[in-house]
């Protein structure tokens, strides 16, 4: 199987998607914004539209329309004018609203979008890999550094605010760390699916962590072990790998649930 | 004694809503632990967030004369689902004095400690919360505010749904804490019996400032609507 480069170009993408998504999901879904990835997934379809309606850079243009949602969301949330589920519904859908006129716009309805949708992980290639990596090296290095802070802010909000912390600084820049995860992650498992793998391995992750930090490392490790199987199952089981990749993270979070019970 | 904090004839409401607060005037000197007691609905909550700038006076002014502000609020839980250690929580505390990219220094980490033993809580310090009991998670908190070294520590309904024993236990706590550290102390509660004796200061909120001044003055009204246990 490794072999074949476009099996060795699928899992270094993989792999780094399968870090990353958890480690940003954590402070998602500690945060109770578990379906923003969703959210800005749909996003992230009219960046694609965008793309090829302009002839751009697909990826980075889905990486930059993201961005610009992710902080929508967050302003329009944080500014409390509208509640967090309304503001994500607002962006939702016009995201795939405006992406649909925009494909439609480019001529571009029969072109393959499913590999956007779903996942084309097989069809990365060497600059699309060096992409992944380098800017999914760079997120994980923000998360790291900021990782004090970015806790602080999803114990308690509130608190951090009245401590003096720049709260609002630390929630924009989670949104955009979700943007740039899902934008990267498009090819992996697809814009439909991007959010499963940022939100299950933290909850399988949590039912069986004894700490926060626990709960990172167990979650990126669930992350990065769902890729490696769906992938590999995939490739021999004639499966498509987005949404094996995904199976897999639920399992997980079935084959904790024991576990979780007997801790209780 | 300096002032810690002022409010100048204050005044809120929310949005169009009936006045919550009217023209309050409340001078607090550094060091005073002061208790703040009133009805439901009486405007307690509301007037600590306006000392802590969550919300903003609809007329009137709030100054500050600290800088190092902690809050414990209502009900006070982690807002997380995956589970947290005591010490995890007190280093959540930390951050807002400790710089804020990479891992805690060795000062900020003995700040952390300092908290956990101050509070009771070293033996239990590596424990989930969920696995602690009430009072000891409220000293778990009580240790997250202690970390940032606070001036001003500021407390909504600590001892809410723990046992009188703990409440009496936090009351003294705060009491031995308030005069090691000097801290000023905003301390808002129904359970009043517990945290009678250890303050100099009682202020009636209900919709205005009813009674500002020593417990001993207020025979009356402590026990009634503020204290439970009447």
């Amino acid at each position: 199987m490794l072999d074949l480069e476009f099996m060795r170009l699928a899992f270094g993408a993989g792999i780094v998607v399968g870090l990353l998504a958890p480690a940003v999901g954590f402070f998602l879904v500690q945060r109770r914004l578990s379906l923003i990835g969703d959210g800005i997934g749909h996003v992230a379809f009219a960046g694609v539209a965008l793309g090829y309606l302009l002839d751009l850079p697909l990826v980075l243009t889905a990486l930059a329309v993201s961005v610009v949602g992710a902080l929508s969301i967050e302003t329009l949330r944080a500014r409390r004018r509208t509640a967090g589920d309304q503001a994500l519904a607002l962006v939702f859908y016009t995201g795939i609203a405006g992406g649909v006129v925009l494909v439609s716009a480019a001529g571009a309805l029969n072109v393959n979008l499913f590999q956007f949708l779903f996942g084309s992980i097989l069809t990365v290639t060497r600059s699309d890999l060096a992409v992944i990596a380098g800017l999914g090296a760079g997120a994980l290095a923000l998360i790291a550094l900021l990782y004090r802070p970015l806790v602080a802010v999803v114990v308690d909000e509130e608190g951090a605010r009245v401590a003096g912390l720049p709260v609002a600084l630390l929630n924009a820049l989670t949104a955009a760390l979700a943007a740039v995860t899902i934008a990267l992650s498009m090819r992996v498992v697809g814009i439909l699916l991007i959010a499963a793998l940022m939100v299950l391995p933290v909850i399988a992750a949590g039912r069986v962590a004894w700490s926060m930090r626990s709960t990172v490392f167990l979650s990126m490790g669930i992350g990065l072990a769902s890729v490696l199987a769906g992938i590999t199952t995939a490739y021999y089981a004639n499966l498509p790998p987005g949404g094996t990749t995904v199976l897999v993270a639920a399992a997980t979070v079935l084959a904790a649930e024991p576990i979780a019970a007997l801790r209780r | 004694m300096p002032l810690a904090l002022e409010l100048e004839q204050v005044s809120f409401a929310y949005g169009h809503g009936p006045p919550v607060l009217r023209d309050v005037e409340l001078p607090v000197d550094r060091g005073e632990f002061v208790a703040i007691a009133g009805p439901n609905g009486g405007g307690k909550t509301t007037l600590l967030r306006l000392v802590l700038g969550l919300e903003e006076p609809t007329a009137g002014r709030v100054r500050l004369f600290v800088r190092r502000l902690a809050y414990l609020p209502q009900r006070a839980q982690s807002g997380v689902d995956a589970p947290v250690t005591a010490r995890e929580l007190v280093a959540a505390g930390r951050a807002p004095r400790a710089r804020l990219l990479g891992p805690l220094g060795r000062a900020d980490r003995d700040a952390v400690r300092d908290a956990i033993d101050r509070v009771g809580l070293a033996p239990h310090a590596d424990r989930r919360l969920s696995t602690l009991s009430g009072g000891q998670q409220q000293r778990a908190f009580i240790a997250k505010a202690l970390a940032a070294e606070p001036e001003l520590l500021v407390l909504d309904e600590p001892t809410t749904g723990v046992d009188v024993e703990a409440q009496e236990a936090i009351a003294a706590l705060l009491e031995r804490l308030q005069h090691e550290l000097e801290m000023t102390i905003l301390y808002v509660s129904h359970e009043f019996g517990a945290v009678e004796r250890f303050v100099e200061r009682i202020v009636l909120v209900q919709g205005a400032i009813a009674f500002d001044g020593s417990p001993s003055d207020l025979p009356g009204l402590w026990h009634d609507p503020s204290h439970a246990h009447a």
